[in-house]
């Protein structure tokens, strides 16, 4: 890990904190709860590094973790969608919709 | 597979990220919401198919085993009743926590004994925070689901041995830093942070379940970016940064909704308080009525506010209140709710069953938008709500609870409160709300007296 990679690392991550901020501080608290089932699903992208080690087959304890990984992560991309969209479905104006 | 070369898959990563962070701006509104849906399930679906073209992967069995059999847990998960959400979540903070916590793991034993300081850190980080977040998630979820007791349990010294732990977690990872060949050290860095999880929750009640519901999901956040800074993963970095941004906004509005400090509700178990309120209730006189002389002032009323509180979830009266809200809204009477930020047991709770109940979400105010209208309120109606309407946060300096910023709901002309029994509040706080001259207390429970009040509507609607 050369210095320049971390501190292009930190300033990502910064970045990254402060659109959240800013995008999250926005967010009506009506939509709070499917809020954090989405930022869930979202958090499961860590997925990606579950599969990688899953399948480089670098060593049996990492090829069995990442398997157990993939399942933990995976299953929060499917429910996480899933059950965020059920509730924003049952979110209904009582002024008509603009087509 | 065909294997494509790091630019094209950086570049999917790129598309990837872009579409999370329009997904979470789209979630802003009702409106846009699902279209922000749509947006995180297709930078998903990209970043996992490029993940799958990368030139390391050798082997796809374990892969597809691991993605059909989350999927598999995913969609039970996926479908659960709405009331039963909070648990469902810490359950999931608790599996994110989990898939963190292994592959940091992982990555240390293919990496010892040469592990860069910097990376060791962050790996520390990534492992010592998806370990607690996994136990005291799991805890978290347990208590929610009410298979633990709900009651905060503490004893004397607590804080000190929950400190403790976490300060030996962090002394062995500070060692692990400068010797990284020390692997027998490792699980101790996971061990003594699972049960400093446990240890963490333990004396959490469940009145401050959205705090810390959101406080783990900032947590399982941050492990995801520590994990992007070990596998150097922009896309992981960013993701894990918007979850534990979400998270810690959420932990700060729930906290300031109860007035308290994180650190209060983190060492400082609720409970102890009740001492000094609890005094003098029984020269008190409440006025009571029944469903009949609710319906009829009801009725009378132009504007009623409904102010739901966890006990109506409990009672699973939502639908007969909505039953009730379409009865007025019928003859005419302006009819609307106000929610107060720590209603339910995670935050939004309340909108999401309300919603659930169709009652349309225009009619869901928030307690800013709220307070403003109960001194033109005719009628506030309370269901299952005691706390956040206690008067005493307002004015009473002695109270627990003073300074918590409360739902105006003494200011309405009438008040009706739907309660089984004049017991007091999570808080052990007795509510001077029920001895004012225009409250009146409906006792009962709220799904059948919702329900008495509904037919009264309607019978008299034939006269």
């Amino acid at each position: 890990m050369s210095p320049d990679l971390i501190i292009n690392s930190l300033f990502v991550f910064m970045l990254a904190g402060f659109i959240g901020f800013e995008v999250i501080r926005r967010i009506s608290p009506l939509l709070h709860t499917p809020l954090m089932s989405l930022t869930n699903a979202l958090d499961a992208i860590a997925v990606v590094g579950a599969i990688a080690l899953a399948g480089e087959g670098k060593s049996t304890l990492a090829t069995i973790l990442g398997t157990i990984a993939v399942v933990a992560a995976f299953s929060n991309v499917v429910g996480g969608f899933l059950i965020t969209d059920r509730m924003l479905r049952m979110f209904k104006s009582s002024r008509p919709q603009k087509p | 597979m065909a294997h494509v070369s790091n630019t094209i898959i950086e570049i999917i990563y790129l598309i990837a990220t872009a579409l999370f962070i329009l997904s979470l701006k789209w979630m802003s509104g009702p409106t846009t919401a699902r279209r922000g849906i749509r947006a995180g399930e297709v930078g998903m679906a990209l970043a996992i198919g490029g993940t799958l073209l990368e030139h390391g992967i050798v082997d796809y069995r374990w892969i597809a085993i691991g993605l059909v059999l989350g999927a598999i847990i995913g969609v039970p998960l996926g479908l659960v009743q709405m009331t039963a959400v909070p648990q469902r979540t810490a359950l999931s903070h608790a599996f994110g926590a989990c898939c963190v916590t292994l592959v940091g793991t992982a990555e240390f034993y293919l990496r010892t004994p040469y592990v860069p300081r910097f990376m060791m850190s962050v790996l520390s980080l990534e492992v010592i925070l998806g370990a607690l977040t996994f136990t005291g998630s799991l805890m978290a979820a347990g208590k929610l689901q009410e298979v633990l007791p709900q009651r905060p349990i503490t004893y004397k010294g607590q804080n000190f041995v929950n400190l403790g732990l976490l300060a030996i977690a962090v002394a062995i990872a500070v060692r692990l830093v400068m010797h990284p060949g020390q692997t027998h050290l490792f699980p101790f860095m996971i061990g003594i942070p699972l049960i400093f999880g446990v240890m963490m929750i333990v004396p959490i009640g469940g009145a401050d379940m959205p705090t810390v519901i959101s406080l783990l999901n900032s947590y399982a956040g941050l492990s995801a970016a520590a994990m992007g800074f070990v596998l150097n993963s922009k896309l992981l970095i960013i993701a894990g940064a918007l979850d534990g941004s979400s998270g810690f906004i959420l932990s700060v509005i729930m906290s300031k909704a109860m007035n308290r400090s994180f650190a209060n509700v983190l060492f400082g178990a609720f409970g102890q308080v009740q001492s000094s309120a609890a005094a003098d209730t029984e020269a008190k006189t409440v006025r009571s009525a029944t469903a009949e002389e609710a319906a009829g002032i009801l009725a009378a009323a132009n504007k009623v506010i409904i102010v739901p509180g966890y006990g109506m979830a409990v009672a699973q009266a939502q639908h007969k209140v909505r039953e009730l809200y379409d009865s007025l809204t019928k003859r005419g009477v302006d009819v609307k709710f106000a929610i107060h930020p720590v209603a339910g047991r995670m935050p939004g709770h309340m909108n999401v069953l309300l919603a659930e109940a169709d009652i349309p979400y225009d009619k869901l105010m928030d307690m800013d938008d709220a307070n403003p209208e109960f001194p033109q309120t005719d009628v506030a109606l309370v269901i299952g709500a005691n706390d956040v309407t206690n008067p005493a946060a307002r004015t009473d300096v002695s109270s627990p609870i003073y300074g918590m910023p409360i739902l105006d709901v003494d200011k309405a002309r009438t008040i009706m409160v739907i309660k089984r029994s004049m017991s007091p509040g999570f808080a052990g706080i007795d509510n001077p709300l029920y001895y004012l001259d225009k409250t009146l207390m409906l006792f009962g429970d709220a799904k059948g007296f919702v329900g008495d009040i509904v037919r009264e509507l309607s019978g008299s609607a034939h006269h």
